[in-house]
Order: structure tokens, then sequence, then C-alpha cells
């Protein structure tokens, strides 16, 4: 028995069968009471349908215009090409319902896109006839204003951006590279080149450039200026085509330098001791007084008012051996890394066991050093005061060195790797001896990112698929040589379209 | 056998006409044609009588009757009432009924021993029905439409019904008028069975856009084929040709 809608009984109702009005086929009933194949064989429902089109494609960046002047980026048979082309045809939708749409293969060389639309429309009657529609679209090749503009002119740039730092080493490039890399701030660099202090960036447009000096002035303390050469310049509807450069010098204090900072300066930062470390280099410089532990910041701007240089800078260190450590004051912690002064009593690698010449120095790295650890800084024992009237301390300690250690693991390969920028070396002049102080320095710097975990906060790494674990167990003795947690590492991801990265590793912070 | 006509470029013949095995009412056409279609067939068996009912030309749709009787609706007026008593032969009781639902051909099927009518008909208007038609009444529903006298044709012999009648539908009104019914369409593909042919026990008459098919199923249903009246025999039988290309 069964229940209507209000429950009450509704008897079995089958539907009976009648004759095709036309064919004499039995058929259900419905609406026109003529067999479907009658039906389709007197009405056409895409009667008045558009068959044909063309379409626009320009050949270099594989994008489809949409009149009048937006170009769409969509690959041969895709999802965004099939919406592409159902867009173009829009007329369609006024009199029937669109049902399904799919391509039907062509050639890529025919210059063809076939669609097969299934379509409904209401007929005669009332009844819904569903008929299958196939349209055909003549491709035609034309560049796009971008892809024209690239063609006539490859090389064009229309904003430079000019990045130096006038210090002997590269250091901040290393670094710097890895920062933009991770950030992305020179995708839209049509070239970088490498010169002679620095970097060279090429922009298509002013604004990516100044995006891009924006990037760097929130990572380095720089100052720039801007300049602008005409080009070309349309009277008629008054448009001027300029070529912007950026000149951007990076301020030349790096970390770990010894500064002596000039009178006025020590002066505005509260009389602090005019021999200073250079600990942290971000938007400003960091610096800490070795002797009394006391810090200062220095903002961008205002170290370019009194500009000053520094006096050695980390090449010149040298390496000496703690023999006594006595530690004076408690621990202080010191934006973010914890010092505590002590008296040392070191002697220079290259003196000790040969002569007897010890050296009495007040440090702030009493928290790390122990009696036979190694450490490096800067020797200032046979170093003359000039002007200052200040003493001059024998040996100004900076860090902690782990050399000897490394001896023992020298050749290994290292379980994580860097990506680089694509950058244009300019091979013509320096030559062979420049190349050894490059690789020398990469390798300082790929040792400074072991060591310190803060620096690598804002660099990716790789997992270096070439390196093996070492079977050994490890010389133990006093502290391991610092090294990188495997799981800090980025797996690179590798498809077939290139490299990317894999994000989940998550932050670089242990 | 079945013909194909129109009336005045119109298919629907069975608006403008009505007949039974008694006589046959033809509405008033501008030129003569249908008239003489109907002449041809059944001048010497029936009377043929040119009328309006209530002024109009829907003479089909707004009266019933069978060999017993003619039903009017009040709208008719005198003077058509008197000329369908004079005409007709005098066996058939002409009754002039008042009747809320005046379109009695859409209310009322009948054939000479059962009717169907509208469920919402009036008991006395039954009651005249049963009396002057002589017939039993049954008050139905076809395929969910009230308007049985337009959704179904039925003679003594058979019945043809709207295509959407189940068939469980179908199987009890078979049983109740007693002759084999089928459901299927005219006038290609028309649902308006009533509207759209008009028959009797030997004869009947469709819309000329009725379809080989449909034509072949009318005069099966209503046993057309060998059908003769009653006191002619007719040798000669029109062989069915298709009228458009």
């Amino acid at each position: 028995m069964e229940l209507g809608a209000s429950g009450m009984f509704v008897p079995a109702q089958t539907v009976g069968t009648v004759l095709c009005c036309i064919c004499g086929v039995t058929m259900a009933p419905n609406p026109t009471n003529m067999c479907v194949r009658c039906l389709r064989s007197r009405v056409d429902i895409t009667e008045g349908l558009p068959r044909h089109g063309a379409v626009v494609h320009c050949p270099e960046c594989r994008s489809y215009l949409h009149p009048p002047r937006t170009w769409v980026r969509a690959d041969l048979e895709s999802k965004e090409l099939l919406v592409f082309c159902l867009r173009r045809l829009k007329p369609l939708t006024r009199h029937v319902r669109l049902v399904h749409a799919e391509f039907v293969w062509t050639e890529p060389h025919s210059k063809r896109l076939r669609l097969k639309l299934r379509v409904q429309r209401e007929t005669v009657h009332g009844a819904i006839l569903e008929q299958s529609h196939l349209v055909e679209l003549t491709v035609h090749d034309q560049l796009c204003p971008a892809c024209s503009r690239a063609q006539a002119n490859p090389d064009q740039w229309s904003a430079a951006v000019q990045l130096r730092q006038h210090v002997a080493h590269r250091r901040t490039f290393f670094f710097l590279e890895q920062l933009i890399l991770r950030h992305g701030a020179a995708i839209r660099a049509l070239r970088i080149s490498e010169a002679d202090r620095g970097l060279d960036f090429f922009f298509g447009s002013r604004s990516h450039a100044v995006k891009f000096v924006e990037f760097i002035s929130g990572v380095v303390p720089v100052r720039s200026r801007s300049d602008k050469q005409l080009v070309s310049h349309d009277p008629k509807s008054n448009i001027y085509n300029y070529k912007h450069t950026f000149s951007v010098e990076i301020c030349p204090i790096c970390r770990e330098d010894l500064v002596c900072l000039p009178p006025k300066v020590a002066q505005a930062l509260g009389n602090l001791g005019p021999l200073v470390i250079c600990t942290k280099i971000s938007d400003s410089v960091a610096l800490l007084d070795p002797f009394t532990l006391r810090s200062a910041f220095l903002d961008a701007s205002q170290y370019w008012r009194a500009p000053f240089k520094a006096l050695l800078s980390s090449r010149q260190l040298v390496e000496y051996i703690v023999l006594d450590i006595e530690v004076e004051s408690s621990e202080v912690t010191v934006g973010g890394s914890r010092y505590s002064l002590a008296y040392a009593q070191v002697a220079r690698l290259s003196d000790f066991g040969k002569n007897d010449n010890i050296f009495t120095v007040r440090t702030h790295l009493g928290q790390l050093l122990n009696p036979g650890d190694y450490a490096l800084g800067y020797d200032l024992y046979g170093a003359n005061s000039g002007d200052l009237e200040i003493d001059l301390p024998d040996v100004v300690l900076i860090k902690k060195s782990y050399e000897e250690k490394r001896r023992n693991r020298s050749g290994k390969a290292r379980p994580w790797k860097l990506k680089s920028l694509n950058m244009d070396v300019d091979n013509t002049s320096k030559g062979r001896a420049d190349e050894e102080k490059r690789n020398i320095e990469y390798e300082e710097f790929l040792r400074d990112l072991e060591e310190n975990p803060e620096l690598r906060f804002n660099i990716s790494l790789y997992r270096n698929k070439d390196y093996q674990p070492s079977e050994m167990a490890s010389t133990a003795g006093g502290d391991d040589v610092p090294s990188m947690p495997l799981e800090d590492l980025l797996a690179d991801l590798e498809l077939s379209d290139g490299e990317e990265e894999n994000d989940d590793a998550g932050s670089m912070m242990e | 056998m079945a013909t194909r006509i129109q009336f005045e470029n119109s298919c629907e013949v069975g608006v403008f006409s009505k007949l039974t095995n008694a006589y046959c009412l033809v509405a008033i056409g501008g030129s003569e044609n249908f008239y003489s279609a109907f002449e041809a067939e059944l001048a010497d068996v029936i009377p043929v009588v040119k009328t309006s009912i209530a002024g109009t030309r829907i003479i089909g749709r707004l009266c019933a009757g069978n060999k017993n009787g003619l039903l009017l609706p009040h709208t008719t007026t005198d003077q058509e009432l008197q000329h369908l008593r004079n005409s007709l032969p005098d066996q058939v009781v002409v009754q002039r009924i008042e009747e809320r639902l005046s379109a009695l051909g859409n209310c009322i099927a009948c054939n000479d021993h059962v009717a169907l009518t509208h469920p919402d008909l009036d008991r006395e208007t039954e009651e005249l029905i049963a009396d002057v038609l002589g017939v039993e009444v049954f008050r139905q529903t076809i395929a969910g439409n009230i308007l049985v006298g337009s959704y179904c044709a039925f003679s003594n012999r058979g019945g043809l019904v709207h295509p959407h009648t189940s068939i469980e539908d179908l199987d009890e009104l078979s049983t109740l008028l007693q002759v084999p019914l089928v459901a299927g369409t005219v006038n290609r593909g028309s649902e308006v069975i009533a509207a759209g042919m008009t028959v009797n026990d030997w004869t009947a008459f469709c819309g000329s856009d009725t379809t080989a098919t449909e034509l072949s199923v009318v005069e099966s249903v209503f046993k057309l084929r060998e059908a003769q009246p009653s006191s002619i025999v007719d040798e000669m039988r029109k062989s069915l040709i298709d009228s458009y290309v």
C-alpha cells in the first residue's frame, strides 16, 4: 500500500505505452507524444547557435586574448581554456541551457579548438530536448603586447638597483643572496649581474625596483638615492619613458667587526667605550662594548648621519688558546645572547709552545670559554693608539673557535646545502686569485651558518642528497662542533618542472 | 473507416461536429466542404444537420448525445432548439438542461450504454442524463483530468483515451465502459482526443494532421476496418494515403 503526500492511500500508477505518432514505435508517453528519434529529426534546438568562432593566441606566452585587452594564460585543453572559450561563446546561453562541455582532441598544430557542448532547450508542448552541439574555434596567432616588447628588445630594463658595500669581503652578499632567495624578492628581476663590490639587479618596472629596495632596507641598514634618465618622450600624449636607477649603499659595518666609534657618536650613545664590537646587523646596527657589556642600537638613518668605518674585520681574526678563565660578573643577556665579563689568560696559537707570550684580557665571553678552548679575536698588541686617549687592550676576543675540531672532520660533506641566485658573473678581469678568495669566504660563511642559529632564521636550507652520515662514532670530548639539527632542513622537492620548497619543515628556530 | 478532414483550416473536427449512431450535427462554416465531407459519408444513413448552439460554432463541445437523446446547454436559443427538434428523428429526445457547467461536450462522454461525466456535475443533471440518454452514469477522471468529455472518445465498439493514462486507470475504465480502450493521440500528438476526432460505430472523422500511425490506431480500436453502416454494403474502401510529402 503506498501512502501519498497527505497520508492517503494512493493506488499504484504504472505508466502505459503509446505509439509514436510519426513512426508508430511503442514508447512511454511524453508531452510531444513523438519518439525521441522523430523529435530529433524534426526539431533542431541548436539552430541559431554559433558553430564557428575565432580566438587570438600568443605563441610566446601561450595566452589567449579576451577582447579588448586582457590576455588569459591557459594551456591547451585545460580547464581555464574551457572557461575562456565558453565566455567567448556567450551568446549561446541566451536561448539554451548548457549542461556539459568538453574538448574534442585536435592536433596542436592544426590551430583549431573543438568543443562539444550538450545543450537543453524547451520545445513546443513543453518537452525539454537535449542535444549535443559541436563548435569549432579557429586559433589565430598574434604576439601579445608584452611579448612583442620583449622580443623587440630582450634586455630592456627600465629600473635598476645597484647594491654596493664598500668592504673587502662578500659575506653580506652571501647572506643577502640567501635571504632574497627565501623571500623571493628578486623573482621580478630580469637580470642579476655581479659587480666589483656588489650586485646589480635589473627590473622591468619602477615599482618592482622600489619593492626590492624596500625589502633590502628592511634587512640591512642602507642609504639609497634614485635617479632617472629620459629614454623617449611622446609630446602629443605627454608620455615620458624613463630608466630609473637606485643606488643603494649598505653600511660597511658587519658582524664581528671591531669598531672605534668617533667621539661624537660615542657621546651620543651615552659614552659607550670607543672600542665596540658589532654583534648583529639587521635594519639597525647592534653594538656591544665588550668590557662593560653595554649595548646600543644604531638606526640606519642614525648611522648615515655620522658614518664610520670598521677598524678590524673578521678577516683579521687571529686564533688564540684560552689558558685560564676567571668569571667576574654574573650572566647578562644582551639582545638574545648571554654574556658575562671575565678575565682570560690567552696565548696566540702561533706563539703557543714556542714562547711565553701570554695576555691577560677582559672578555665578554666568560660564559662560553673554558680553559683549553680556542677562541678568535683581534690582535691589538702592537697597535698604536694614535689620537685616541684610551688604553688599548692587547686582545679583543670575539668568538669561540672550532677550528681544531673541524680539522678532525675535514673533508666531510655537510648534510645540508644552499641554493644560489642566478647571476651573471663578470669573468673578465680578476681571475684565479679572486676565485680562491671567494671560495674561502663562502666556506667561512657556511661555517658561520652552522654555528649561529639566529643567522639561520631567515634562510632556507636544503637536505643534501649526497651526504651520508658517518658510521664511525664521532670523537667526543668536550663540546661537539655545533651542527645543524637535521630536522630543520627542508627536503628539496623534485618535480619535473623544477625544484620547489617543501614548506612543511616550518620555521628554522630550534 | 476513418477519414481526415478539416474545418476551415482547423484540425479540431471534434469541436465543430457531433456524430452519433442516429444523427450528425455539423457547424455552419464559411464553405460547404466540411458539410460535404460528412454528407458524402453519411447522407443515406443518418441525417446530417447544420446548426449552431448558443450562436456559436463549437457545437461539438457544447452538446452531448447518443442515439437516444441530445442534451443542450441552457444557453441554446429557442430557435436552435426548435430547429433541432424538427430536424432530428422523432425517437431522439432533445432536451435543454440547466447546468452550471454549460460545455456539456467537455463534461460528458457517452456511447449508447454508458456515460462518463465530470465529477462536479449536478445531481439533477446526472439523473437527466440517465433519463434522456438512457445510459448508466459514472463520475470519473481521465489521467487526472476532470474534463472527461475532452480527453476521451468512445463508441459502442471501442475507445481512445489520453496518452498519459496509467495502466490501472485504463483497466478500470475499460471495466466500467465494457469496451476495449487504448491510450493514444490524434492530430500529430495532440492529447485532446475528443476535440480532434469524432466517431460512431462504423465511421470516424479525424483532423487532417493525424498521422498514419494514429489513424491506424483509431481504426483498429474502434473496429472500423470491417465496419459497415447497417443498411448499406460498401465494397469500395478508401485506401490510406498520406496527404503530405
